[in-house]
């Protein structure tokens, strides 16, 4: 039995203590927006925040997390998608096949969140997610947009 | 009676993004039950096979290609849209089912998605799809009006009578539209004309990327569904001799362990952590089979014999090549390699499988839905047309999920084990890294000749290795030989040519084929030969003391889009003036996939370390139905490519790959990636490929730049085997 606290919402979850949070957020609450890509904290697919601190779930077991801690997954970034990211990654249509990018917006949000003015060199520090289809230009560049607030509507 | 397909599938579409929160999924897929689908329908029939509008104007535009990121799915759109001129806003999409393509005489042609076919293709008939539907809305406006239809047209989803002025919609007459005759063989629009294709307009799938609702493979549940998850004998060609069920029964959650065919253990649990969990606590023991001892070394050995035996597969061949080398003044030979490689879609390999005694359902994210489906059909053991498949958005395809449906066929064998439970089968990404379709492996010996006045007279390339065809489709090969094995390397496919006027040439295939299953991985073999080609172009030039682009240049003559799309790189990149200071320059270009590709390249090395600075790309796909897109296509196929050069080699060891995870696995990362800027030069007349073809070009013009910069020839990948310090 665990709880947790998960975009603001307190979960009880009968699970395993040494389940993965990623398993416990996908499967025992039901929010799949959170991805599987490697299980060993190498690809990002599965960030989430905790405590707004960029967090691969897939290596946490879920006793790890306190219930006072606030888990905010890519379902509860924003009520509506309008969060700054998300707005920049619609106006420069960031995704491919989509896959990695909850953890890629996930990534990006908490840098900002930590840096609202990131350099190139702090992004390349800084997100280290794996993308296979090859957004990192469009991801770049949807950031610095994301810094500048300047993302108002979708564009090709 | 009109048939109208799918309701139960839209059904399905609807359901699956309420389930995100529960199980609230209601499918019920009675395949191809036109009465039932009659009775249940809220939409109105269909005006074609390609074209739906409702009666609040919203135009659903079937595709029948799989969108696994590439953007075919709004660049197929877009191409019916511009002949049916809709109102592009009111755009959206649906998949018919591959069972509903079977029962409707494949309508929809192939949906095979792989070899950059998706648009050149079926642009042809889809375009005429829409043509054909806006005629009909057309002739059914005209009928109310009693006018002749000549005096109608359309526009922006409205019809005007051009001598009254009188006006209608496409909602309003869909209904009507639907009984009219279907024309045939349409005029179609001058692609100078276009209003829809041809811009770089958004995707239609972007918006449920950014806020987790879009569902995957991976993400589907249905009510009941158990989950998998399968472990296959890690040592190719080897089987399980026993396992110990009773180990893990009494496991949490765990509802079954199963075999699936000779070579593999799944456990059915509740979850699929648990269903791992108890897998990897499964005592199997497994019989090895005949390549256990099999090692990297042993597959390279194989091939080097390979490089000078007698017999070979001509792929290539003008005047004679063997006596000009005999009579040249000065030759040049060198030995390549490339390694296997797997795709790691981000998204490992998963289907979903329902199977009662009379009938089978896969979910599954496909490449080739109908190939998904007659795998299906087969493992099931009934009839195709008592089975469907529901095609999902793939997290990443790249060649793994279009000819090989091995997931699909493992999801079918597991539920047969459990009739009436829908089961979710989901690798891991050990699985995905042990079981893929290789990228094949070959090595090649290439040697150029030149005359006494310095000019290039005579080149042979031997390819030495894996036919991709021989493995997976035997009926592709011509007596024997595999042609895909020549990808680019031709005197005159449409596909790829060579782009090089030289008196005599000879290249020819030693096929050697490992025990490790080949696949086609995207770009396939035109990723190696373009890395033998280009970076040997080099060294011919740099032996005969001539700048890399004027070498080529003299070649090129005769290839005139070849050359157009190495010569706007090369302006773009200043090649004629000097880099920056400590920079170097590498260039390459290849055809492929119908299209002409080329890259430039900037690079330093500082202590050791490789640094790309700028890459300048030119893609001429004599088409560009979405420039947007094709230039997101040509950026992902720089990570993809330089993932390849820098990193990516599975290597061999007792018979089985060595690389398991990310860890070992390594790719480019946001780090590394250059800025990449992408000419789009589409010259008109012909249709070619976008989402392979630019791959070739990456390793070897960061390749070539690298030599320009250490004097150093890289000839086997990845580089992150040779020190560079
Ligand atoms: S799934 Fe967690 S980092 Fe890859
Ligand atoms: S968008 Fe496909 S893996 Fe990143």
């Amino acid at each position: 039995m665990a709880r947790l606290t998960i975009n603001g919402q307190i979960r009880d979850v009968e699970v395993d203590p040494d389940t993965p949070l990623l398993w416990v957020i996908r499967e025992q609450v039901g929010l799949t927006g959170t991805k599987f890509g490697c299980g060993i904290a190498q690809c990002g697919a599965c960030t989430v925040h905790i405590d707004g601190v960029a967090t691969r779930s897939c290596a946490l077991p879920v006793s790890a997390v306190g219930d006072d801690q606030k888990i905010v997954t890519i379902e509860g970034l924003s009520p509506d998608g309008s969060h700054p990211v998300q707005r920049a990654w619609l106006a420069l249509d960031v995704p491919q096949c989509g896959y990695c990018q909850s953890g890629m917006i996930m990534a990006s949000a908490a840098l900002l969140q930590q840096n609202p003015k990131p350099s190139d060199d702090d992004i390349s520090a800084e997100i280290t997610n794996i993308c296979r289809c090859g957004t990192y230009p469009k991801v770049r560049a949807a950031i610095h947009m994301a810094a500048e607030g300047g993302a108002t509507k979708q564009a090709g | 009676m009109t048939y109208q397909p799918n309701v139960s599938r839209r059904a399905f579409i609807a359901g699956s993004a309420a389930a995100i929160g529960g199980f609230t999924l209601g499918f019920h897929v009675p395949f191809a039950d036109a009465a039932m689908a009659q009775g249940a329908s809220a939409l109105p029939p269909e005006v074609n096979a390609w074209v739906v509008v409702k009666p609040d104007e919203t135009v659903i535009i079937r595709i029948a290609r799989s969108e696994m990121g590439q953007g075919t799915l709004t660049g197929l759109a877009q191409l019916v849209a511009e002949e049916l001129e809709c109102d592009w806003s009111k755009v959206t999409t649906e998949y018919p089912t591959p069972g509903e393509n079977l029962a409707r005489n494949r309508v929809w042609g192939s949906y095979s998605t792989g070899g950059s076919r998706g648009i050149r293709d079926s642009e042809s008939y889809v375009r005429q799809g829409g043509a054909a539907a806006r005629e009909m809305l057309i002739a059914a406006a005209a009928a109310q009006w009693k006018v002749p239809a000549g005096d109608c047209k359309a526009a922006k989803g409205v019809i005007t009578h051009t001598a009254s002025g009188r006006t209608t919609t496409f909602g309003k007459v869909a209904d009507a539209a639907a009984a009219q005759t279907p024309p045939i063989n349409i005029k179609l629009k001058d692609p100078k004309d276009w209003t829809i294709a041809g811009k770089p307009l958004p995707r239609l799938d972007t918006a449920d990327k950014l806020t987790g609702k879009q569902i995957y493979g991976a993400d589907l549940r249905l009510p009941g569904m158990l989950v998998a998850t399968i472990k296959a004998c890690p040592v190719f060609g080897g089987k399980v001799a026993s396992f110990d069920a009773a180990a893990v029964a009494g496991k949490p959650g765990v509802r079954k362990v199963v075999q699936v065919d000779d070579n593999a253990v799944a456990v059915v649990a509740d979850t699929w952590w648990q269903a791992k969990t108890a897998l990897d606590a499964l005592p199997i023991t497994w019989d090895e089979g005949p390549n256990k001892n099999l090692s990297s070394a042993d597959i390279a050995g194989t091939l080097a014999a390979g490089l000078d035996a007698p017999d070979a597969f001509v792929g290539n061949k003008q005047g004679d090549a063997k006596a000009a080398l005999a009579g040249a003044a000065k030759t040049v030979t060198a030995t390549y390699s490339f390694p296997y490689l797997n795709h790691a879609t981000m998204e490992p390999m998963n289907a979903t499988a329902l199977y009662t005694a009379d009938k089978c359902e896969v979910w599954v994210p496909t490449q080739n839905g109908e190939a998904s489906l007659a795998v299906a059909a087969e493992a099931a053991g009934l009839p195709v047309q008592k089975c469907d498949v529901h095609k999902l958005l793939l997290g990443g395809g790249f060649g793994r999920r279009g000819n090989f449906q091995d997931y699909v066929r493992q999801a079918v064998l597991i539920a047969k084990q459990m009739p009436g439970t829908p089961v979710k089968l989901l690798w891991s990404r050990e699985e995905d890294m042990l079981h893929g379709a290789y990228h094949p492996i070959t090595q090649a010996k290439l040697t150029g000749g030149f005359d006494a006045q310095g000019n290039l007279t005579v080149f042979h390339m031997r390819i030495s290795g894996q036919s991709i065809l021989a493995a997976v489709r035997p009926e592709g090969m011509q007596g024997g030989m595999d042609p895909v094995v020549f990808q680019g390397l031709t005197a005159n496919s449409p596909e790829g040519h060579m782009g090089y006027t030289i008196p005599n040439v000879l290249v020819d295939h030693a096929m050697r084929n490992p025990p490790i299953p080949p696949g086609f991985w995207r770009g396939v073999n035109l990723n190696q030969n373009t890395l033998y080609m280009e970076c040997f172009m080099d060294e011919l030039a740099h032996a005969a003391g001539v700048d890399p682009l004027a070498f080529r240049r003299k070649l090129m003559a005769n290839h005139p889009k070849h050359r157009g799309v190495l010569e706007a790189v090369a302006a773009r990149i200043d090649w004629d003036k000097p880099a920056p200071a400590g920079v170097h320059r590498g260039i390459a270009h290849t055809m492929g996939f119908g299209s002409y590709v080329a890259a430039a390249a900037e690079v330093s090395v500082d202590k050791g370390q490789l640094k790309i600075h700028r890459i300048v790309a030119a893609t001429d796909a004599g088409h560009a139905v979405n420039p947007a897109q094709i230039e997101r296509q040509v950026e992902g196929s720089f990570v993809y490519g330089l993932s390849a050069c820098l990193y990516g080699e599975c290597t061999v060891k007792g018979g089985r790959m060595e690389q398991e995870n990310f860890d070992t696995y390594e790719v480019l990362r946001l780090a590394e990636m250059p800025a990449v800027e992408t000419i789009v030069m589409p010259s008109g007349g012909f249709w070619g490929g976008v989402g392979e073809p630019t791959i070739a070009v990456a390793a070897p013009a960061v390749l070539n730049a690298l030599f320009a910069a250490t004097g150093k020839r890289i000839r086997t990948l990845p580089l992150k085997n040779h020190p560079l310090a």
